[in-house]
């Protein structure tokens, strides 16, 4: 709900022109982020896209922190560096959003690649999209990650749409999950509106991940509500499609199961109130934020060197 | 002092910092059982065991992403290319990874990790394998650029690249891996400063700035304008980003005359950096328009006496000292 809630606000706040820049949103997707962060430890690793809010958030960072970043304040997550596409919060472990498709998978199985050198148990977990699947990046982490049995797991968030153009015109295979043995890794697919069965799924790839299993490539089936960007109207799909994607949205599942379960509708209507006000109270703290500072700026280009 | 080829100069600083520090490893084509493509790494492997020393696919855009992940997470990687003509598909690792996510994430992650390899025309290997690379990587803010020309420089800059807690492109001389030079003997530690440039001959009537292939041609050139009476005053930048200017403007208050000469493109890049940072801060002082003689604005052709032309040679640095000194 925290993650709706943001994503909800941040449209409206870009509408109003206090966000800039391109900002892409994970309303639909929600159970993938929120299963992963339960299922990861402290010391792990977390590598995003550009939709990059969701995992943030779903990891522990203050909506605080994320909306003032979108706010473009020097109390965002990025001290108003980064901007949507590059939440960072290091402490932890998540270590950005990037915005060249493909770009990162090379940095996740790079720091994979560490946890393997220094023989410690951590594990990396790296989200993309449909569309990062065709492009060079994809190909050459997926080989060295096979090739080297690095401890990551990549998976693929399968929205249908590499921006607007749909996965029958950009992939000649339905099934994604298939690559992964072009790579020599274990594949796995499933569908992404039920957050306990992203868990369980997850959870077995990052098991297989730490105990020396090698990665796992993982494709979960989702859908975007929104548009790629805020400037997407998504006219490329029909309303009928939206509508029935929508009678899948991982928020109304987990909380049908909830009620199924016993909780209190009234219960589960306290919380969404607390969540609006949590998010409310993060618009105003953005707003009144002081901006992104200059010298951070300037002093940020280059890493202090050591005194020799 | 000891005499040491540039490449065995570059082992050493590799050697010597792999020993140093635990974190430090080297990823790259052929680097390992093949012993390198150009010899550099030659023994490593044996000494340090696959671990450490690592064989890759060719996967340019792979490794160097690797590399710089696992520089992210805490370790000092040295990614070689075995020519920087293929670090191109590896160009957005090194640009929008490497050189932004120290200012992406407001400072929370660093990247020491040092890019290197040979760079520049070799003799005769055509268009696509002739790249000087400086000017595409001197652009980028967040990166250092080094361009060691002496076996003494390749060993000292290389360690402080090494050393460094930030991205660096370490750009060796193809034909310059087998000139012998002085290096500091075994046991002495010099670490070459980054951004510090050196002056490689004192002269009173021309300041000749150079660096990579071309400081030999440079220096052949200044003995021949030597006999003829004019006295030049070479300065090796040593490395491209950052630029220190203070001991080239010094030079030129003192001569009055600049040649910048570099086996680049003349199309922007630090050759034309060079100029423009000359003429704002000895502007008063310049007796003659600053000259640049440059690698021709062409692909590199393979015919030898083609690809000679388009090369800086001894005659074209001539000419433009001449030139400038009004002794033509």
């Amino acid at each position: 709900m925290v993650i709706r809630r943001f994503e909800e606000e941040a449209a409206r706040n870009y509408a109003k022109g206090k966000i800039g820049g391109f900002l892409h949103l994970y309303i639909g997707q929600e159970a993938i982020a929120v299963a992963a962060a339960e299922v990861l430890e402290e010391r792990d690793y977390i590598f995003q896209t550009y939709r990059d809010h969701g995992i943030a958030l779903a990891r522990g960072m203050s909506p605080n922190a994320g909306m003032a970043e979108l706010f473009g304040r020097d109390t965002g997550c990025s001290r108003g560096l980064g901007g949507s596409m590059h939440f960072f919060d290091v402490e932890r472990g998540f270590l950005g959003g990037w915005a060249i498709v493909g770009g990162h998978l090379a940095l996740a199985a790079g720091t994979a690649f560490k946890s393997k050198y220094t023989g410690e148990d951590q594990v990396t977990i790296c989200f993309f999209g449909d569309g990062s699947t065709n492009i060079g990046g994809f190909h050459e982490a997926m080989s060295l990650a096979g090739l080297w049995k690095l401890p990551v797991v990549f998976v693929c968030e399968n929205n249908q749409y590499a921006m607007g153009t749909p996965l029958e015109r950009t992939s000649p295979i339905k099934d994604l999950s298939i690559k992964a043995k072009g790579y020599g890794m274990v594949g796995d697919r499933f569908d992404g509106h039920d957050v306990e069965i992203v868990q369980e799924r997850i959870a077995e790839a990052v098991d297989r991940a730490r105990t020396g299993g090698g990665p796992t490539f993982i494709e979960v089936l989702t859908y975007r509500f929104r548009g790629h960007s805020m400037s997407d109207p998504a006219k490329y799909r029909t309303r009928t499609e939206l509508e029935q994607r929508k009678q899948q949205d991982p928020i109304t599942v987990a909380r049908d199961r909830l009620m199924g379960l016993g909780v209190e509708e009234s219960t589960l209507d306290d919380i969404d109130l607390e969540v609006d006000e949590e998010i409310d109270a993060a618009v105003r703290f953005a707003d009144e934020s002081e901006p992104a500072r200059e010298d951070m700026m300037m002093s940020t280009v280059l890493a202090p060197e050591a005194e020799s | 002092m000891r005499q040491l080829r540039y490449r065995e100069a570059l082992r050493e600083a590799m050697l010597e910092e792999m020993e140093r520090d635990e974190r430090i490893f080297l990823m790259g084509e052929e680097v390992g059982h093949y012993q390198g493509a150009y010899k550099v790494s030659e023994g490593l492997l044996e000494k340090f065991g696959e671990r450490r020393v690592i064989d890759t696919p060719i996967a340019e855009a792979g490794f160097a992403g690797v590399g710089i992940g696992a520089a992210m997470a805490g370790l000092r990687p040295i990614i070689e290319f075995m020519t920087w003509n293929f670090s191109f598909v590896a160009f957005d690792q090194i640009i929008s990874n490497a050189a932004k996510v120290h200012q992406m994430s407001a400072g929370a992650i660093q990247v020491p990790i040092v890019f290197r390899g040979p760079n520049g025309a070799a003799k005769q290997v055509a268009a696509q394998h002739s790249h000087s690379c400086a000017p595409f990587y001197t652009n980028i803010p967040g990166l250092y650029v080094i361009q060691p020309s002496t076996p003494r420089d390749a060993k000292g800059l290389l360690k402080s690249a090494i050393r460094s807690n930030n991205p660096v492109i370490f750009l060796e001389g193809e034909t310059l891996y087998g000139v012998k030079g002085e290096v500091p003997d075994e046991g002495v530690e010099e670490l070459t400063p980054i951004g510090v440039s050196r002056l490689a001959r004192p002269g009173t009537d021309c300041t000749i700035v150079t660096w990579g292939r071309p400081y030999y041609t440079v220096l052949a050139a200044s003995e021949r304008l030597a006999s003829e009476g004019i006295d030049c005053e070479v300065v090796d930048p040593r490395t491209l980003r950052p630029l220190d200017t203070s001991l080239m403007v010094e030079s030129v208050k003192k001569t009055n005359r600049c040649v910048v000469v570099h086996e680049h493109w003349p199309y922007g890049g630090p050759g034309a950096e060079i100029v423009d940072r000359i003429q704002r801060e000895a502007f008063d002082y310049l007796d003659a328009p600053v000259e640049r003689v440059t690698g021709l604005d062409v692909p590199m052709p393979y015919a030898l006496n083609l690809e000679d032309k388009v090369l800086p040679t001894e005659e074209r640095v001539i000419d433009a000292v001449k030139r400038v000194a009004y002794a033509s």
